[in-house]
């Protein structure tokens, strides 16, 4: 009877030990990398949609003292409706989807170029600049333009750990075995002139 | 493990050598006909020979492993950062010895009261990167703030690239948010900054974001609002002291040495002692006292202040004069 309890402990002994050295060695790699990949991808979208929700507010302001900038503020938001069609309509695998990742980028980076052409045009105008509202608002979009940048760093950063892993030794082989349906993640080619968070001069500089 | 192996192969090696010249040429074969071979010498020998082998094997795949890991996860660009040696760093000397343990102590109470943390940090320079990059990296380096709430903040002054930044931990960010900020920023620490009264803008900047922090938001936005009536502000009660200390010394310099004058009648020695006196005096009471601060400063806020491991995702703002 004791011989039989002691037996039994000791194999549940050696589960334990075979599950958690083989924890140790990389078996939760893939599917860990992978959620803290997909939890950066929300971040990043998250940080879209909230200079989108900005934008609004942001186009009011403007045409309240310069109803003349009509074209700049048309660009603005027309920018922003693809970029929020595209967001709502984001394909579920665009994670893995190079192509569908591309499209949405394009469609966030139009928006940040009418932006920044918005933002420039109102250098003209001392009375948005220095008006409470619009500092107030600039320096959220300001801050959200920082944000986002940051997010999309993080997510590469996940993304680069979480192929790397699936691509190189004892990931690849966890891969074959175990997940054989993880694909690597796509991310965001950066050109040079995006890699800065795009500066909004509040003409501080005198 | 790796000594286990090789002594194994070792041991493995040795009772095979002497079968070789039975056979020559077949030094290369395989395990199984080294194993016929071996036969006679019984079972037990091939067993381990394998066994030995099967872990040389494993050992060198866990090696390779191993240095694809380490090769995969090598670390992305980064500025070099400075160790986190106290709440004020502060690699420019822009702040006197005593303003910068006031600050301390205000910080320290910031943390005892609230827990947030916020750190000043004054950098010689940004290493080439925006301010606002240098900033969030600088916050993940040091990990200011409580792990589970993230509530640090980092005041940043790059006073060679005329540049400051309040960083805010991913926790503060509704309290502490980016208009807030900006208007610390505008308001309280850029108007010192361009008088060149960086001690004073630090002072006023750390005020306004301690007095947010406690829930006080309104008046800091007060403050901004009448920011062109104030010329000094609470913020400058430290240089409005040392002041004062300095009139005082001087006053009573003055007066002893007039109480000397008033005496005509004593001669010109005990003048000249008097104002031998006074001379050995003053440097005497300041060393005395300023000895006395720093060892108070550095039992109590100097020690053992390190980051809690909170997090950064580009809160805050930043600006230039």
């Amino acid at each position: 009877m004791l011989r039989h309890a002691l037996s039994r402990l000791a194999a549940l002994a050696a589960v334990v030990t075979v599950a958690v050295s083989v924890a140790g060695c990389g078996v939760n790699n893939i599917p860990t990398y992978e959620q803290t990949a997909k939890a950066k991808w929300s971040e990043v979208l998250s940080q879209y949609k909230r200079r989108a929700d900005l934008i609004p507010n942001l186009v009011e302001t403007v045409k309240g003292f310069a109803a003349q900038e009509q074209q700049v503020l048309t660009s603005v938001v027309e920018a922003r409706a693809k970029a929020t069609q595209a967001q709502v309509q984001l394909p579920p695998d665009i994670t893995t989807n190079p192509e569908a990742m591309k499209r949405f980028q394009d469609a966030q980076n139009s928006l940040g170029g009418a932006l920044r052409q918005l933002l420039s045009v109102v250098e003209n105008y001392p009375d948005i600049k220095s008006g409470q509202n619009f500092l107030a608002l600039q320096s959220q979009l300001e801050g959200t333009e920082n944000r986002i940048a940051i997010a999309r760093r993080d997510y590469i950063e996940a993304v680069r750990v979480y192929n790397t892993e699936l691509t190189t030794f004892p990931g690849r082989i966890w891969k074959s075995v175990l997940y054989a349906s993880a694909q690597p993640m796509a991310t965001f080619d950066i050109a040079p002139a995006e890699m800065q968070t795009p500066k909004v001069d509040f003409g501080t500089k005198k | 493990m790796r000594a286990l192996a090789f002594r194994h192969m070792r041991a493995g090696a040795r009772p095979a050598s002497p079968a070789s010249p039975l056979r020559p040429g077949r030094h290369g074969g395989s395990a199984l006909r080294r194993g016929e071979l071996l036969k006679p010498r019984g079972q037990r020998l091939l067993a381990v020979l394998r066994q030995a082998r099967l872990q040389a094997i494993a050992f060198i795949a866990l090696l390779l492993g191993l240095l694809l890991i380490a090769g995969g996860t090598a670390a992305v660009a980064q500025p070099k950062f400075p160790p986190l040696t106290g709440r004020v760093v502060d690699e420019v000397g822009l702040l006197a010895a005593d303003s910068r343990r006031a600050l301390e102590r205000d910080l320290e109470a910031l943390e005892t009261k609230s827990t947030d943390q916020l750190v000043v940090y004054i950098t010689r320079s940004l290493q080439g990167y925006p301010i606002e990059d240098f900033g969030y990296r600088l916050g993940r380096h040091w990990q200011i703030g409580q792990k589970d709430k993230n509530n640090g903040v980092l005041l940043i002054v790059a006073p060679n690239e005329r540049k400051v930044r309040i960083e805010v931990g991913r926790g503060l960010e509704p309290q502490l948010t980016d208009i807030l900020t900006k208007l610390i920023i505008e308001n309280a620490i850029l108007p010192a900054f361009r008088r060149n009264d960086f001690p004073g803008g630090i002072m006023a900047g750390v005020r306004d974001i301690r007095d947010v922090l406690l829930g006080d938001a309104e008046a800091v936005k007060e403050r901004a609002r009448s920011a062109k009536k104030r010329t000094t502000g609470g913020g400058n009660a430290m240089a409005v002291a040392v002041l004062v200390l300095f009139i005082l010394i001087a006053v009573s310099v003055v007066w002893a040495q007039s109480m000397q004058t008033a005496h005509p009648g004593r001669a010109m020695r005990s003048r000249r002692d008097a104002r031998r006196q006074g001379d050995s005096i003053i440097p005497s009471t300041w060393g005395s006292s300023s000895g006395g601060w720093s060892s108070g400063g550095s039992s109590d806020s100097g020690g053992g202040f390190s980051g809690g491991g909170g997090d950064f995702g580009g809160g805050g703002s930043s600006g230039s004069w």
